[in-house]
């Protein structure tokens, strides 16, 4: 192929070739290599096995069905994992779209681990407000969430007994899909109330996350769907995000080569072409 | 007295809230919690503002028959007709079986989850046209996505070991240095406009030109 007719290429090719390489892979799985998971999501798993069967955990879902993708199988492998060290989960959100996930992944691990809503873990839903809302809860957690997602006053709801504010909980456990989310968690509450923080992010916004992880104020972080793989390794329950690692590993490598193809293609004929970038 | 009175306003609010946030005391932790609380409200009245503006334009926008505007009419009929079902299902649209869920599961969802995937195509698209590598930094930033990209997932590792190490270095050292120097510039940025508010320098937030 020469490359005029590689500058004239039909971009729907590209799109075809990036639809083959995801959905191929999904269907039919590769394991082109194992899941080998790194010390950041090794930290996440740790930051929860470290405290105590039965202490109470604030699992902030704090994404919606846009970056389902890569948040709700972290999600789901933290509420697996929350469950089997038969911690009380207190979950919520700060995304108005984000509730139904969240019960979604709630309704999910408590089936596999026998646990009952109210008494091992509560949805408190979606409240407005933002970082408003991390700061109103350092101050009262019932006062923030007088009812749950389902409208039941907090004060009938068992696992809510003795619950005023970050002093009670012993790790907070956010998954994040950016404003509001894991940065603000840290400002509002990590250095203000000293509540120990793990994040599971979307792969894009993880580098904004890297100076909070190497100062100790993340034990943990999951970047994106491979992240997520890793995590999914280490709790023992290979899942959606282990699945989609080929997919990701073939599209990632075609981008690659698009680059290398496309300079190739539009290579200055002549010296004196004017300087560019990306 | 139009601009004067928000600046007091202002001035005294953001002032308490500094001071509030370092003293203990009862009365003054009572209010800020009230404070915070009206700041909730406010923030959740704006919801309320955003439909109605939404609305106000889209409607408008039917009515002239301007372009695109069977499409701004399915966005009117979306919202009204998720919102009627929300309220008439009142405490019970939370329920697995609600038709609110439905509408959730069966539209919205898929449909926010499509125009995320949608990036993969455009990235690919991108990579083949416009990332030209014609300069030292260029080539650096492309060396530099290569490491990431497949550092990032197992088929790096497959390919040799050295890449997920590197992709790590390369997050963990040089990329954490310069996010760090943009988030503290970013936080100095944001005190030094939080002060300017505060003391009535920064008029845009009252509809003026700003200092």
């Amino acid at each position: 192929m020469s490359p005029d007719s590689l500058r004239r290429l039909d971009r729907r090719w590209i799109f075809l070739a990036v639809a083959l390489l995801v959905i191929l892979p999904l269907l039919f799985n590769f394991h082109i290599a194992p899941v080998q998971p790194s010390n950041r999501a090794r930290g996440f798993y740790d930051a929860i096995e470290k405290i105590p069967e039965g202490s109470v955990v604030l699992l902030a879902g704090d994404y919606d069905p846009g970056t389902a993708a890569e948040n709700y199988p972290m999600h789901l492998a933290a509420a697996r994992q929350l469950m089997r060290r038969n911690m009380k989960i207190i979950a919520m959100a700060l995304y108005p779209a984000g509730p139904p996930l969240t019960d979604q992944v709630l309704r999910i691990a408590a089936r596999e681990y026998h646990k009952r809503e109210s008494v091992d873990y509560v949805n408190l839903g979606y409240k407005v407000g933002n970082e408003l809302v991390m700061s109103q809860m350092g101050q009262s957690i019932p006062k923030t969430f007088p009812v749950d997602n389902r409208g039941v006053p907090v004060g009938q709801i068992p696992i809510m007994k003795g619950i005023q504010n970050f002093q009670q909980i012993r790790l907070l456990v956010n998954i994040s899909a950016g404003y509001p989310g894991t940065k603000e968690w840290v400002q509002q509450v990590v250095s203000r109330f000293h509540l120990p923080m793990v994040a599971g992010v979307t792969a894009v916004s993880a580098p904004e996350y890297y100076p909070y992880l190497q100062a100790g104020q993340l034990h943990g972080l999951l970047g994106g769907m491979a992240g997520a793989a890793e995590y999914e390794v280490l709790v023992g329950a290979p899942a959606l995000a282990t699945r989609g690692m080929d997919a990701q590993s073939l599209a990632h490598a075609f981008i690659a080569f698009m680059i290398v193809l496309g300079n190739l293609a539009f290579l200055p004929k002549g010296k004196g072409k004017g300087k560019g970038t990306s | 007295m139009k601009r004067e009175i928000p600046i007091v306003i202002t001035l005294v609010a953001g002032l308490f809230m500094l001071i509030a946030f370092f003293v203990p005391h009862p009365q003054v932790r009572n209010l800020y919690e009230d404070m915070q609380n009206w700041a909730i409200v406010v923030v959740g009245c704006t919801y309320v503002l955003g439909v109605a503006n939404l609305l106000r334009i889209n409607l408008r926008q039917v009515s002239r028959r301007e372009r695109d505007w069977p499409f701004k009419l399915v966005l009117i009929a979306g919202l009204l007709v998720t919102m009627a079902v929300g309220f008439s299902e009142w405490t019970h649209y939370t329920d697995v079986d609600s038709r609110f869920q439905w509408i959730y599961g069966t539209f919205y969802s898929p449909m926010t989850a499509t125009m995320f995937s949608l990036l993969a195509f455009f990235i690919a698209s991108a990579a083949f046209r416009a990332f030209r590598i014609r300069s030292v930094e260029a080539m650096l930033l492309a060396i530099a996505a290569f490491i990431l990209m497949l550092g990032r997932v197992p088929l790096g590792a497959a390919i040799h070991p050295a890449i997920p190490a590197a992709a790590d270095w390369l997050m963990e050292i040089p990329q954490n240095a310069a996010k760090r120097g943009i988030l503290i510039g970013a936080a100095l940025g944001v005190m030094a406009t939080g002060i300017r508010v505060i003391l009535g320098l920064e008029k845009t937030y009252g509809g003026g030109d700003g200092a």
